[in-house]
């Protein structure tokens, strides 16, 4: 029991580490989980754990990732041979020579994850992902040290090349291209995907045996999405910001509404009160007051959609709509060396959509595709003079990375001036500020402020502080 | 020490099944820890999940009565816990002041804040119940923040303190299960109270096993071609992507309609029982290719 105690207060430690905040109540919970739960049942074991230790659906995860590194399903490795053995009628693989015997292996395996894809489950698919594992990933790193690496594994096995095959298993001689095909793909790439995933726990877990836990669950674990970068946002983050900033959208929206409504009350509503005092005997015991009409401030957003820095664009354009409601009026305009007002294109609900459009219809690019931030606000300036006001904040999103062009801060002072408040979102760090083409040193004069914003955790939080109460 | 009401984590599955509810692992496991480590459960997911299912559920399985408290903006502790029925408390003092002016202040005092003038809410209701008892505290974030504030004296310790009456300690703990759809960010006091359980859309097998248990009508085949369905509309990204509900609905409408195969006529015509929004409809036809639905 010690042991386990032990175990799973490192678990907690390597959560803390990846990011996950367990507090120690939480932990002391863990531990009295453990002498509940059935111990042998491993699935049991990581819903006791994570019930009391992960409270938030974008860390599981995580989670799942280092508990199978710290409770690892098994110990020890296969052995290639013995799979061959029970794979091939008769025990042959004895009597061939090495490259036979690889491609064999390699055969039999795809010819399992071939059929379990079809019908199999998920104890028959982590079994598969297993022995690939050790028949395929094993590599000599040095002389007489070897490693696991997920990519031998599925390179050898080249799982997406199983596609075509498993489609006209499952639809036989229905016609293609309908919806039937849509919902076997669906189907086939979800079991790919998994066994994809299984493949890389088993990796991990043959290095943890290795090099020791505490090293692979440094690196093991994904960022988690709230600070994933927006500047070196790979696809798959993409992805998973996406679904991170609409759900961040709405709970801002709703605990904007509840600061408002908590704040001060507007004047005293006599009607009310008088009517409410009749039931306690014309004594007023309760006032009642009239809502408190909020400000709502109006926003122009202008932003850079170029190349380096659109991801954050898009994510903040994408929050900034989401919570529209919220403020009185909401302008967009987006530039790469010239300005043009995107606000139309957002009308839609389909986000998607209105980024297609942004980059298809908006002209943006006047003279190189290059980002010019000089000529865009003087463009901004000139073809929009009301856009800016004095009720206005005005929203600068970019990297301030100017290309060596003139800076146009001239105009910016003076709208900087006309806005109630002017704040400018740099996605780059603020070490890497002011190096280079940056030409943050001319603009962070002129805004209120000038805010670093790499991730979904720093936008939320300048949000908020946007809206007033 | 109170006995359990659970046996083992199989005991749980076993029972909920009884009681129409089928659990996987991590819901069976969690459900037993909230029994045995005596801590709320909060349940988190999208709509239609068969959160409040479980509780219900969860209930039955015990045999214990359901008490539940709705959340909604502007709860209030007068309506969560409990309030003074002051209309009765002012009628006892003019009563008082008319027929017998000798009766003293403390005397009245003390007799309009007992329990007669009390009016207990679900909140205070659970914890004096004796008898075995469920607390849904349903849409927890749909209430105000301080709600929050409210119901962690309640989670932590069992007990409602009343000012002029003292605190209640509940004699028999109730299961608590707070439901949560995460439109906003429930406080970390909250949580660290309770057990978590995100409940997502079930995984293929179980899915199909609750559609069939719902709608047995459905047939083993017609379900696994729904269920598959269901999982690649799931799979676009929809403004609002089917739930379980809305599974079971799709199955009771195809046996209505008297379909037995989902070809895409059929999921054409029906499309509207698991898509409500027209922006999804649009999209669904698109990637699926059924042709004209989007133009219904």
């Amino acid at each position: 029991m010690s042991g386990l105690v032990d175990r799973t207060v490192e678990l907690v430690g390597a959560m803390r580490r990846a990011g996950i905040p367990v507090s120690l109540a939480e932990d002391i919970d863990a531990v009295r989980a453990l002498a509940s739960v059935p111990l042998l049942d491993r699935e049991a074991l990581r819903a006791g754990l994570a019930a009391t230790t992960v409270k938030r659906p974008a860390h599981r995860p995580a989670f799942d990732t280092l508990f199978d590194l710290y409770f690892p399903p098994m110990v020890g490795t296969l052995d290639e041979r013995a799979i061959v053995d029970a794979e091939t009628p008769g025990g042959v693989a004895e009597t061939r020579p090495e490259g036979d015997l690889a491609a064999a292996v390699r055969e039999a395996l795809r010819d399992q994850l071939r059929q379990l894809l079809l019908a199999g489950d998920d104890a028959d698919l982590r079994r598969l992902a297993r022995e690939a594992v050790a028949a395929l990933g094993r590599a000599d790193t040095q002389p007489g040290r070897q490693s696991y690496f997920s990519y031998r594994v599925l390179r050898a096995l080249a799982p997406e090349t199983l596609m075509a095959g498993l489609l006209a298993a499952m639809l036989g001689d229905a016609p293609r291209g309908g919806l039937a095909e849509q919902v076997a793909r669906q189907t086939i790439s979800e079991g790919l995907a998994r066994f994809e995933e299984l493949v890389d726990a088993e990796v991990r877990r043959l290095l943890a045996e290795d090099k020791g836990v505490e090293q692979v669950a440094k690196t093991a674990v994904r960022t988690l999405p709230e600070d994933i970068d927006f500047i070196r946002a790979t696809t798959a983050d993409v992805a998973e910001l996406r679904r991170t900033v609409l759900p961040l959208a709405r709970r801002l929206a709703v605990r904007l509404t509840a600061r408002r409504r908590l704040g001060r009350r507007g004047r005293l509503d006599f009607r009310r009160t008088v009517r409410a005092s009749l039931s306690t005997g014309g004594v007023p015991v309760v006032t009642h007051h009239r809502p408190h009409k909020p400000h709502r401030p109006e926003l122009v957003i202008l932003c850079d959609v170029s190349g380096s820095v659109s991801a954050f664009a898009r994510f903040t354009l994408m929050l900034a709509y989401t919570l529209r409601e919220q403020f009185g009026k909401v302008r967009a305009f987006a530039f790469v060396d010239t300005c043009d007002e995107v606000t139309e294109f957002f009308a839609t609900d389909d986000f998607t959509e209105a980024m297609r459009r942004l980059t298809q219809e908006a002209e943006l690019v006047w003279f190189d595709g290059h980002s010019d931030y000089g000529h865009s606000i003087e463009v901004f300036a000139e073809r929009y003079p009301d856009a800016v006001g004095p009720r206005t904040s005005l929203l600068i999103l970019g990297d301030a990375r100017n290309n060596y062009r003139a800076t146009g801060t001239t105009t910016l002072r003076r709208l900087a001036h006309q806005a109630r408040h002017t704040y400018w979102l740099n996605p780059e760090p603020r070490m890497y500020w002011n190096s280079g083409d940056s030409a943050v040193r001319d603009y962070e004069p002129l805004v209120d402020e000038m805010v670093e914003c790499r991730n979904a955790a720093q936008l939320q939080a300048f949000i908020t502080r946007l809206l007033p109460v | 020490m109170q006995a359990f009401h659970f046996a083992s984590v199989d005991d749980v599955h076993s029972r909920l099944a009884a009681a129409g509810y089928l659990a996987d692992s991590a819901i069976a496991t969690t459900v037993f820890l909230a029994d045995r480590l005596e801590k709320p459960l909060l349940v988190e997911g999208p709509a239609g999940v068969g959160k409040t299912e479980l509780a219900k559920a969860v209930a039955t399985a015990i045999g214990a009565e359901l008490i539940r408290l709705q959340c909604y903006e502007g709860l209030d502790e007068s309506r969560a816990l409990y309030e003074w029925n002051y209309k009765k408390q002012l009628l006892r003092i003019q009563v008082a002041k008319s027929d017998d002016a000798d009766a003293s202040w403390s005397e009245v005092h003390d007799d309009i804040f007992g329990e007669e003038f009390l009016l207990p809410r679900p909140l205070l209701n659970a914890i004096r119940r004796t008898e075995p008892t469920v607390l849904l505290v349903d849409e927890t974030d749909k209430a105000d923040v301080e709600v929050e504030g409210l119901l962690l004296e309640v989670l932590s310790d069992y007990q409602v303190t009343i000012p002029e009456l003292g605190t209640i300690t509940a004699t028999r703990k109730p299961i608590v299960v707070l439901t949560s759809n995460a439109t906003r960010e429930l406080s970390e006091a909250l949580k660290r109270r309770c057990l978590y359980l995100h409940l997502d859309y079930p995984a293929f097998e179980r899915e199909k096993a609750i559609v069939l248990s719902r709608v047995p009508e459905v047939g083993e085949r017609l379900a696994e071609e729904l269920v598959r369905t269901v999982r690649a509309l799931r799979a676009l990204e929809l403004k609002k992507s089917p739930s379980i509900a809305e599974s079971i609905d799709w199955a009771r409408t195809l046996v209505a309609l008297g379909l037995d195969t989902l070809d895409e006529a059929a999921v054409r015509d029906t499309l509207g029982v698991v898509l409500k929004h027209v922006g999804d409809h649009t999209r669904a036809a698109g990637h699926l290719k059924l042709g004209d639905a989007g133009r219904e």
